[in-house]
């Protein structure tokens, strides 16, 4: 099953103890790349360098910024093929966002599935 | 004889129906199909038993009907020809054989998946380990079949939708997730033992959650937090009988006939609970909480109390589990072993927590601290507190008689 994970900073204050015991990011790719479960994934730019696009009546509206005004926002994405969904909240708890912020796992709903 | 027949099918379901829903919902992933197959074998017994006879093993027949059902469905919505023969497989092995201990435990863990809402893991407990019909889930949660129904579907769409694996966990998550069962079993009895009479069903469900104490300790012989659960339910609610008077209205421990209480229920209870030491592991928060229910249990007079051991227990419990309400309830008992002076100052400290500042309980003890001072005038407002803010019918009813018993009407 294909999952993606939201990495999200949400401006929790994290302990120290918490900082520490995060895992490197370069261990939990070369981790989670060697074990074939990742697909792709990347970091992504901040939300000021975000553009929302919508059409409403025939017109092309552009907002600068994110979709959502929220203390929230999504850092970073990756797509992991697992086997359920056990595994891809093993793979979230390693990553080191999941000790500072917060990862949303969701599974993906293939167009050929009712 | 229709009867006979029932009394029967009701043994032989108690006995088979859990291995063969969990057994049909491994090989399918089918939870629906599961629960209809073995409702349907049941309706089928009904039907041929009083006319046919009982078969000799009750238990067989019900569970290869269940099967049959099982393929026949498949077969119809032209299932894989490999998921077939799995069905088919386990229709031809002895029933005992089909589907050991390790498919029950699969399911437990499943309906209590940590990622699944906190109301469907209960609900879907209930529903299909427990085997209640989705009606009396809906009534035992005091919400519409339909709501109920609703919330069961999207609890088993989010299994299949988001890859939610029936299997037991692996060994580095076995001490949360079996705490997540546990949670789920202890949750259950507490809306079960909050009702009082009159609230139907919900009285119930505290005899389910007994049922699943027992299960749960059974499948994980050595979990000793399992086994401490069940002595926990069983402990209090062995006093089930004396804790409502004739009129239904709540008899506080301290004037419970204490030959009311369930002596089997103590006995099992305090087996379990040695069946937890044995583990040699240091007490967890069950089991500190079935130690002091055990204090009560087998105290021969409320002043017999071993308000000392109860104190202890409680402080033992901060250790571990160190909610605003465990303080509360050692403040409580404080009040009996240094007096209700030595209570009140406990209850003090206590209650400056900002999230017991909602909790209606610390009014009522306050009142009753200050009732055994003999400080009637402080006493009175502070019931008056309490009265506007209990929960239930039956709390209103006896803070009332507390206030009357004071003078006031």
């Amino acid at each position: 099953m294909k999952y993606l994970m939201f990495v999200v900073k949400d401006g929790s204050t994290v302990t120290e103890a918490d900082r520490e015991a995060a895992p490197d990011i370069e261990k939990w790719f070369a981790d989670v790349n060697g074990r074939g479960k990742w697909v792709i994934g990347d970091r992504l730019r901040p939300v000021e360098d975000a553009t929302t696009v919508r059409v409403r009546s025939g017109e092309l509206l552009l907002t600068d910024g994110p979709f959502t005004e929220s203390k929230e926002c999504i850092v970073g994405f990756d797509v992991l093929e697992c086997d359920d969904l056990d595994e891809a909240i093993e793979i979230a708890a390693g990553h080191p966002m999941a000790y500072g912020g917060s990862i949303e796992v969701r599974p993906f709903w293939p167009i050929d599935e009712g | 004889m229709g009867s006979e027949a029932a009394a029967v099918l009701a043994a032989a379901l108690a006995a088979e129906r859990l291995r063969v829903v969990a057994g049909l919902i491994r090989v399918t992933g089918d939870w629906e199909l599961a629960e209809d197959c073995v409702q349907d074998a049941a309706e089928r017994a009904l039907e041929r038993w009083p006319r046919d006879g009982v078969p000799d093993n009750p238990a067989a027949w019900l569970t290869t009907a269940a099967h049959r059902r099982a393929l026949d469905v498949l077969r119809r919505r032209r299932v894989e020809a490999g998921k077939l023969r799995e069905v088919q497989a386990m229709t031809e092995r002895e029933p005992a054989a089909v589907s050991g201990s390790d498919d029950r435990l699969a399911l437990l863990f499943t309906c209590c998946h940590p990622a699944l809402p906190p109301a469907g893991r209960v609900a879907l407990t209930l529903r299909t380990v427990s085997g209640l019909s989705t009606r009396e889930v809906a009534r035992a949660f005091l919400v519409s079949e339909a709501t109920m129904s609703q919330r069961l579907l999207r609890t088993r769409n989010k299994i299949a939708h988001a890859g939610i694996s029936f299997r037991v966990p692996p060994p580095h998550r076995w001490a949360e997730r079996t705490a997540g069962v546990l949670a789920v079993v202890y949750l259950l009895f507490n809306e079960g033992y909050a009702a009082t009479e009159g609230e139907g069903l919900r009285d119930d469900l505290a005899r389910e959650a007994l049922t699943l104490s027992r299960l749960v300790a059974e499948l994980l012989p050595d979990h000793d937090e399992a086994h401490a659960l069940r002595a926990l339910l069983l402990l209090q609610d062995s006093r089930r009988a004396a804790r409502t008077d004739a009129a239904g209205d709540l008899v506080p421990m301290e004037e419970q006939d204490r030959s009311r209480w369930d002596r089997q229920m103590v006995t099992d209870g305090l087996a379990a609970l040695e069946a937890a030491w044995r583990s040699g592991n240091p007490a967890g928060p069950y089991r500190l909480q079935a130690e002091i229910a055990a204090v009560h249990a087998t105290a021969a007079t409320y002043a017999d109390t071993d308000w000392a051991r109860v104190v202890a227990c409680y402080d033992a419990l901060l250790d571990v589990a160190p909610t605003p309400v465990v303080a509360l309830n050692r403040a409580v008992a404080v009040g009996f072993r240094d007096g209700p002076g030595a209570g009140l100052e406990a209850l003090a400290v206590v209650a400056s927590d900002d999230r017991l500042a909602a909790y209606p309980l610390v009014p009522a003890v306050r009142a009753d601290l200050l009732r055994r001072a003999g400080r009637t005038s402080e006493a009175v407002p502070a019931y008056q507190e309490a009265l506007a803010v209990a929960p239930t019918e039956a709390e209103r009813r006896f803070l009332r008689r507390r206030l009357r018993e004071l003078g006031v009407s």
